[in-house]
């Protein structure tokens, strides 16, 4: 099996489109984590303030979700527009569930914020815009960040469906492999997503750590990069 | 185009026969629930026993996210290139596989939320450590223990559609062969049918969380005002 694994990396010519399939892989994720992101704010601000808003927002991401990937990826076309193999559909899938996995996370991140923050913010002027953007939304990062984590891992892992209809990144190399019961490109794949979640993953962490400055590093000498 | 979709479901020939949905469908559940009952065999005690003891949480944690990340898909189109022979084998597994992370979280979840003054009061009044386990925490965990299982169930109804890729039935079959010969209504029907799926099971499994929860809880919770 490692003799296969090192003929089959051993081609440049496979480890070329090895890495163009990851660099695919890596858009069709992280497009829609940026844009559901986008999307979840807003939703989750507007369910968090207005409680009728919150009641159907909130009913809304739950039916979002139980909808499958697949399912979501070749009925889209048909209400976007689109073509059924265009890379958009999985982007606007995955968008979708990203948004309604987010929405929560706001919502209960915002919940929690202690009042007599937001009320010295409004003592000290802050209209409500701007105190929303600069001292609600950063205190509501941890929350939104462990949120983010798992959308993240979650849409790495549904990209490679979409390879079922032509457009899957990584996920291409197990319909290759397995159409040529030929085992290397499917493992190749299988360690490179694992791989890719784990590198986004810490990146997630490291940009919380960014954002969130005051908060003390979780273990002694874990922060040492992050001042 | 809505119409050619609604058309081809309510087409009764398409329900019955050996290519019928109505055949796909019960196929799709046999896959469904063989996978979450033996990932639940495998998460349940091990989330228990993690979440009891308060030893191995983060070990359990880490792996249980490593495995989410892992791709059903590759994970199912290896193990049928290599274990071949045994064929829904190789689907189930994947799918079991799938099923662990959220299960495993959950039962973790659920004991670890137990409040500690009612395991210690339960500890004073003389229970032993495994009755602590099965009349304190496991029933208090439900709730979460069940959540964590309803989680499993939707990824795997949804994820279950893979199995016709590796020359398997469920309703992934009609949706594969739709997208073959390019029938679209066969395709959209197939993906509907999985989705409205998903959502009946959603619901079952919702009104069954509902009636876990010990009364005791229930009534501590709108005793609060319906706080979460």
């Amino acid at each position: 099996m490692i003799e296969d694994l090192s003929r089959y990396l051993g081609n440049p010519r496979n480890v070329d489109a090895v890495l163009e399939l990851l660099l695919v892989h890596v858009r069709l994720a992280l497009l829609p984590l940026v844009l559901g992101l986008v999307v979840a704010v807003p939703v989750g601000w507007a369910a968090q303030r207005f409680r009728r808003v919150r009641g159907a927002v909130l009913g809304a991401t739950n039916i979002v979700y139980t909808v499958p990937s697949l399912a979501l990826f070749v009925i889209l076309p048909s209400i976007l527009g689109t073509k059924i193999l265009d890379e958009i559909n999985v982007v606007v899938a995955l968008a979708v569930y990203t948004a309604a996995l987010l929405v929560r996370p706001v919502v209960d991140a915002l919940d929690a914020l202690p009042g007599h923050v937001l009320a010295a913010a409004t003592a000290m002027g802050f209209r409500p815009a701007r105190r929303f953007l600069t001292v609600e939304l950063p205190l509501a990062v941890p929350v939104l960040a462990a949120g983010v984590r798992v959308a993240s891992v979650s849409n790495i892992s549904l990209v490679s469906v979409g390879a079922l209809i032509g457009v899957g990144g990584l996920g291409q190399l197990f319909t290759e492999g397995f159409q040529s019961a030929y085992d290397p490109p499917i493992i190749v794949g299988i360690v490179l997503t694992l791989a890719l979640a784990l590198v986004v993953d810490a990146l997630l962490v490291g940009l919380r750590r960014v954002l969130t400055p005051w908060q003390a590093p979780a273990r002694a000498g874990a922060g040492r990069g992050a001042a | 185009m809505i119409g050619t979709v609604f058309g081809w479901l309510t087409d009764g020939t398409n329900w019955t026969g050996g290519d019928g949905l109505l055949r796909r469908i019960l196929e799709h559940l046999r896959y469904t629930v063989i996978a979450v009952l033996g990932a639940a065999v495998v998460a349940v005690p091990l989330g228990l026993a993690v979440g009891h003891t308060g030893r191995g949480g983060t070990v359990a944690v880490g792996v249980a996210n490593a495995m989410r990340a892992l791709p059903t898909l590759g994970v199912i189109t290896l193990l049928s290139l290599t274990l071949g022979i045994l064929k829904t084998g190789p689907v189930l597994l994947g799918l079991g596989i799938l099923a662990v992370p959220p299960i495993l979280a959950g039962a973790y979840a659920g004991v670890q939320s137990v409040d500690r003054a009612v395991v210690d009061a339960a500890a004073g009044v003389g229970m032993t450590s495994w009755q602590r386990l099965w009349k304190v925490e496991v029933p208090l965990a439900m709730p979460l223990l069940l959540g964590g299982l309803r989680g499993a169930v939707l990824q795997v109804v949804a994820t279950a559609t893979v199995a016709a890729y590796v020359g398997l039935g469920g309703l992934g079959r009609p949706l594969l062969d739709g997208l073959r010969v390019t029938d679209y209504p066969r395709v959209a029907g197939a993906a509907i049918v999985v989705a409205v799926l998903a959502v009946l099971l959603d619901l079952a499994l919702a009104l069954v969380q509902r009636q876990v929860v010990p009364r005791g809880l229930r009534l501590a919770r709108t005793s609060v005002g319906g706080a979460r």
